[in-house]
């Protein structure tokens, strides 16, 4: 194990694009799956005829698909049949948020259905529309559950993102490997950089969850 | 637009890949539950060193990717020269990470079980094993079941991870068979069945069970 040969300027410089290359396509994929979560979660909860079936049957088949082949349909397979050309960073955002849309749609159809219906009713026969009623007091209530199973679905995502090594994405994991591809001795070194890294973000973005949820309690 | 000769010429392939796909999912549960309940054990223990130890697997373990656990076996091990195969090297790595998911879904169930119980249960002269074993455990394992079946099908998607350290998985032979075939669409649309042969059945079950243990309580 050679620390000091591993951790040389060029090796951490390079292991921090790698990083950034992590944070971006985590960031898009939290924002682009919360939208797309909630929307379908939303569109569920209102039990639309015909829409709220295929939209179950798809996050039910999304759900119980390991994404790994999730990542690797999207970057080979979907471009192939739709005419599309999709750069890999693209194409592994488009898959995690496909994905994590589908876990986060249940998370927060969960939180939706934790509310008690009679609140909906009683919204309801005061004058407010169901949109106002989603919006002032449905919502606001549920988020606040959803709060600690939400961000422990980003933490899975930010790990996630290092399945995007296998469309060739230099991402954290990768550059890693390419550091520790030179020489043996540097295996250990970068592999235990790596983890750290991961560990230092989610460990964060736990205890930030923690104390969220404590102000949250009512 | 999906060629279904694929699936009957490939079909030695596909099944090879499906049997290590369970293979890979069942070693890994019955590894990731013996660790684990070491692990939750550790945790709930009185002795302070042994609960830090506990603390720091889970907490380390959970938030780094399963990838890196691989490489570990994968790559880390050569480095000391004990050399195992990628299904060795990609089902201990399962294993491992998983591990800490389950301690702590059984350090949950146990705390679950209210205190007061225990000190019933020891007052009442019980010793601390014989109420672990009558008093905590048989509740305990009401709450513990659902989120392991979560955990079990979590594994089979994961098992996934065989397919980049060469694991033999069914990942592994989309991808040998894509490389014949060129037909990526549909390869990958036979391998994502297979996978949802094993997991919507297995999700069905854990609903169910969720739903009648949740009555039973």
């Amino acid at each position: 194990m050679d620390f000091a040969g591993a951790f040389t300027a060029a090796n951490l410089k390079y292991m921090m694009q790698g990083l950034g290359v992590t944070l971006e396509i985590a960031i898009w994929s939290i924002a682009l799956s919360f939208l797309f979560g909630t929307l379908i979660a939303i569109l569920r909860y209102a039990r639309i005829p015909v829409l709220s079936q295929v939209l179950m049957a798809f996050v039910e088949m999304i759900r119980n698909l390991p994404l790994l082949l999730i990542i690797f349909f999207t970057f080979f397979a979907i471009p192939e049949v739709m005419n599309l050309n999709l750069t890999p960073i693209q194409a592994a955002i488009a898959a995690l948020s496909i994905f994590e849309a589908a876990m986060i749609s249940e998370i927060v159809r969960a939180g939706l259905n934790s509310i008690p219906k009679g609140q909906v009713e009683a919204a309801r026969s005061s004058g407010l529309g169901y949109v106002q009623t989603l919006r002032h007091i449905v919502l606001p209530q549920a988020l606040r559950k959803m709060v600690p199973p939400l961000v422990s679905q980003f933490i899975s995502l930010i790990k996630d993102t290092t399945l995007t090594t296998v469309i060739a994405i230099e991402e954290l994991l990768r550059s890693a490997q390419i550091v520790y591809s030179q020489k043996q001795d540097y295996v250990f070194p970068m592999l235990i950089l790596a983890a750290l890294t991961f560990f230092v973000i989610n460990y964060a973005l736990s205890l930030v969850a923690g104390r969220l949820e404590r102000r949250f309690q009512v | 637009m999906i060629d279904f000769t694929i699936l009957t010429t490939y079909q030695d392939e596909y099944l090879k890949g499906f049997m290590t796909t369970i293979e890979a999912s069942l070693l890994g549960l019955v590894g990731s539950f013996i660790i684990g309940v070491i692990i939750a054990v550790f945790r709930i223990s009185s002795v302070r060193p042994l609960r830090w130890f506990g603390t720091a697997y889970v907490e380390f373990l959970r938030n780094i990717p399963l990838l890196i656990t691989v490489f570990v076996f994968y790559h880390g091990l050569p480095v000391l020269h004990i050399n195992l195969s990628g299904f060795a090297s990609g089902t201990l790595g399962l294993a491992v990470y998983t591990s800490a998911f389950i301690a702590e879904a059984i350090r949950a169930g146990i705390n679950a079980v209210p205190k007061g119980q225990m000190e019933a249960g020891r007052s009442s002269g019980l010793t601390y094993i014989q109420t672990m074993r009558y008093v905590i455990l048989p509740q305990a394992i009401k709450v513990v079941i659902p989120p392991l079946g979560n955990q079990f099908i979590n594994l089979v998607k994961n098992s996934s991870i065989l397919g980049v350290v060469a694991g033999l998985d069914l990942m592994y032979f989309g991808d040998t068979i894509n490389s014949e075939t060129f037909d990526v669409f549909s390869t990958y649309i036979f391998v994502g069945l297979f996978y949802l042969v094993l997991t919507i059945p297995l999700s069905l079950f854990v609903g169910y069970l969720e739903r009648r243990l949740a009555r039973a309580y």
